[in-house]
């Protein structure tokens, strides 16, 4: 057979073709495909910061992806060793600088697990209730950005309306409104200003209602549909083999919120559900983060009447001079984005001598590559947006 | 002889001034009705409520660096963006924006060219747009322009033939190509309670066609950063902008005269206020119908929006000719 082709291909060579007479060289090789690449980021508009992304591509079908991250790498980790621990604060607001006081409460509650620090109630409440906040400020943005890659520019801007809304809560309890530094190591920096709690209330009457705007928008809108269903689809077994948490395994039907599961803080005296879709696709994670958002708001409404009920100190006493025992304490709490773990090595001094930190934006990133192979170069940006990540985590 | 030379050519100058206006404060209606749906005022600073932005806009578009990509094909480059201006420039002769007005005991038709297949000269100029798409793609030699430009062609040829076969129900009814005639035809009952499929139909593929949201996938922002225009700026990036407006003050006004009854006013007490402000007014209240469609819905996905094209509208148009076809026959006795 091969004796065959070579005859029949040495014919045509001396017959040479239209061209005229072709170079055999080239004529040996035969032609041949490539996979196209491109090169989406760190400077790109859906990349949500500067996240890379290496995309083989088969004309728009992605045949693989590499992820390259490190351009926001600050060493916070290092960082922090060189810090005592009350300066350890301001270093974790920059983790997910979109939801500084869960960043916060993380750490403060690892410090406090390992010094046994008893917090006052009231200070606890606060610090759910500015958590709850955060998600909520969070999800907004999440919501706004993942709306504006697929095309939905109005949603977007309504998000940030009332985001505006919770970053001026923060503002006026906390003076930041990105980065607050609002919590210390045995409760908060100081009691909650007067008239707070009804600006609170006010926010949580006003945001159901505006998120039955965005449903309007895209709950039920076709082509909203016909973008994340069956998009981006992980089960639930292969998410939790990479490490995904938060909504984004939530939304592949896994009961799992620290909140609940392994309540700290007073979260456990809270009424609230879990949200859980089992979609597996972009549109169950949309739901999830969509139900979560009014989940908090329930939260903080309870808190704030806890909080208008009651008086007393917002700070446990806590030595000047923070010198933890020799030991070593893990604590894991349910942030906005997924799983936030702190891991913290004491070797006595006023400095930890390890500060690990768990992010759940790094976990969720490993699912990328997973969820969008076979998809199109569309789905890659309705997959970033799904996971919600945040550089800031992802670096460190 | 001369006369005729004349008064075309005043025609053409105040069809061209009519356009550029539109353009430009298509421009600006396009930022003031994203402003107000989205909650918020739009451009407010040139001028009482921005109503010079425009204006600042082209001085701002044309003192900028022209940069040009470097590993550029140059002619290709270049022309690019003049083609893109091209054809809804073309088109603006057969659009019949009044009957006719007497002058001095003349009778002077008021569309610049009274062409009996304006339809076709419409279909055929139009289609012209994709080269401009599809070079200015190519030409960057740059992947996402090019990813752009490719989404762009496929596109475009599908829904030429959906915006093609929505028209040929009018043709069928009305029994001519010329525009005016069709306007004629829709004295007493305008063309969308007709053929209300095909106006549908119309719009979609027009929208497609001119590359809006919610089909703006050669340049959607968010997955190809610019689309075919990203490696374009200055004057040149202003006009794959200006054509792209253009296009749809052209196409809102090809409905109009469509559809929509042209010159003529939507009730009988009301055709007081002349023909041509009823025809822009209708054009306008089409281009903000383009607008709201834009700022309120999320964007298809390629494979998707090709698959509502030969999938859903292709048969939906079919069978609006079919059924045009049977009302036309049965209307005129049977077989």
């Amino acid at each position: 057979m091969a004796v065959k082709e070579e005859q029949q291909f040495k014919e045509l060579m001396a017959k040479g073709t239209s061209l005229g007479k072709v170079d055999e060289d080239i004529m040996r090789e035969t032609i041949r495909t490539q996979d196209y690449w491109i090169n989406m980021g760190p400077q790109h508009p859906s990349t949500h910061g500067v996240l890379r992304l290496i995309l083989s591509l088969q004309g728009e079908r992605i045949v693989d992806t590499e992820v390259v991250i490190g351009y926001l790498h600050r060493g916070t980790e290092k960082l922090a060793e060189a810090r005592t621990y009350h300066q350890i604060i301001p270093l974790t607001d920059r983790l997910d600088y979109l939801a500084s006081p869960a960043m916060n409460f993380g750490y403060v509650l690892a410090v406090e697990k390992l010094m046994e620090i008893e917090v006052p109630e009231r200070a606890e409440y606060i610090r759910v209730m500015m958590a709850e906040l955060a998600r909520i400020s969070s999800h907004l943005l999440w919501l706004a950005t993942h709306a504006l890659d697929i095309g939905a520019m109005t949603v977007f801007l309504y998000c940030f309306r009332e985001r505006e809304m919770v970053l001026d809560l923060f503002e006026m309890a906390t003076g930041g409104r990105l980065i607050t530094s609002y919590y210390r190591i045995g409760g908060v920096a100081h009691d909650l200003p007067d008239g707070f709690l009804d600006k609170v209330k006010e926010f949580c009457e006003i945001f159901p209602k505006r998120v039955q705007d965005y449903d309007d928008l895209l709950y039920a809108n076709r082509i909203w549909l016909s973008r994340t269903v069956n998009v981006a689809k992980i089960s639930a077994e292969k998410g939790l083999a990479l490490g995904l948490s938060g909504p984004s395994i939530r939304g592949s039907g896994v009961n799992w919120d620290l909140r609940r599961a392994n309540p700290y803080s007073v979260y456990d005296k809270l009424d609230f559900e879990v949200a859980v879709f089992d979609g597996c696709d972009v549109y169950a994670r949309y739901l999830v983060r969509r139900k979560e958002m009014l989940e908090s708001c329930k939260i903080v409404k309870q808190c704030a009447e806890y909080l208008e009920k009651t008086s007393g100190p917002v700070m446990a006493k806590v030595p000047k001079v923070l010198k933890p025992p020799v030991g070593e304490v893990y604590m894991a709490t349910e942030a906005p984005k997924g799983e936030l773990a702190y891991y913290i090595v004491s070797d006595g001094s006023q400095r930890p001598y390890r500060l690990k930190i768990r992010t759940p934006s790094f976990a969720n990133l490993i699912a990328l590559p997973e969820m969008v192979k076979g998809h199109l170069v569309a789905d890659v940006i309705a997959a970033i947006g799904s996971i919600d990540i945040v550089l800031g985590e992802v670096d460190r | 002889m001369v006369e005729i030379v004349i008064v075309t050519i005043v025609k053409l100058l105040i069809y061209f001034g009519i356009m550029l206006l539109f353009v430009a404060y298509g421009t600006l209606a396009e930022r003031k009705v994203a402003g107000h749906i989205q909650d918020r005022l739009g451009p407010y600073h040139c001028g009482p409520h921005g109503i010079l932005q425009p204006l600042a806009d082209g001085i701002k578009l044309f003192f900028k660096e022209d940069i040009v990509a470097s590993a550029s094909d140059k002619f290709v480059y270049f022309l690019a963006p003049a083609l893109a201006v091209v054809p809804p420039v073309l088109v603006l002769a057969v659009i019949p924006i009044g009957d006719s007005i007497t002058i001095g005991g003349k009778t002077i038709p008021l569309a610049v060219a009274d062409v009996n297949i304006a339809l076709l000269y419409f279909l055929g100029v139009t289609s012209l747009t994709v080269y401009a798409i599809m070079l200015g793609g190519w030409a960057g030699n740059s992947k996402y322009p090019l990813l752009g430009g490719l989404r762009s062609a496929a596109q475009f040829i599908s829904y030429e033939l959906i915006l093609g076969l929505s028209i040929i129900g009018v043709v069928m009814l009305v029994g001519s190509f010329n525009l005016i005639d069709i306007v004629r035809y829709q004295k007493d009952m305008w063309l969308v309670i007709k053929q209300p499929v095909a106006f549908i139909t119309y719009m979609i593929a027009a929208i497609a066609e001119l590359n809006r949201a919610p089909f703006d996938l050669p340049e959607a922002e968010s997955e190809l950063v610019g689309g075919y225009h990203t490696e374009y700026s200055s004057m040149k990036f202003a006009l794959f902008f200006l054509g792209e407006y253009a296009n749809m003050v052209v196409s809102s006004a090809i409905a109009t005269a469509l559809f929509l009854g042209g010159w003529y006013a939507p009730v009988h007490w009301l055709s007081f206020i002349p023909g041509p402000i009823w025809f822009l007014i209708k054009t306008f209240a089409l281009f903000f119908f383009m607008l709201w469609i834009r700022w309120t819905y999320p964007r298809l996905r390629y494979d998707q929006l090709m698959g509502m094209c030969w999938r859903f509208l292709m048969p939906v148009t079919l069978l609006n000719i079919l059924g045009t076809g049977l009302f036309v026959i049965l209307k005129n006795g049977g077989l």
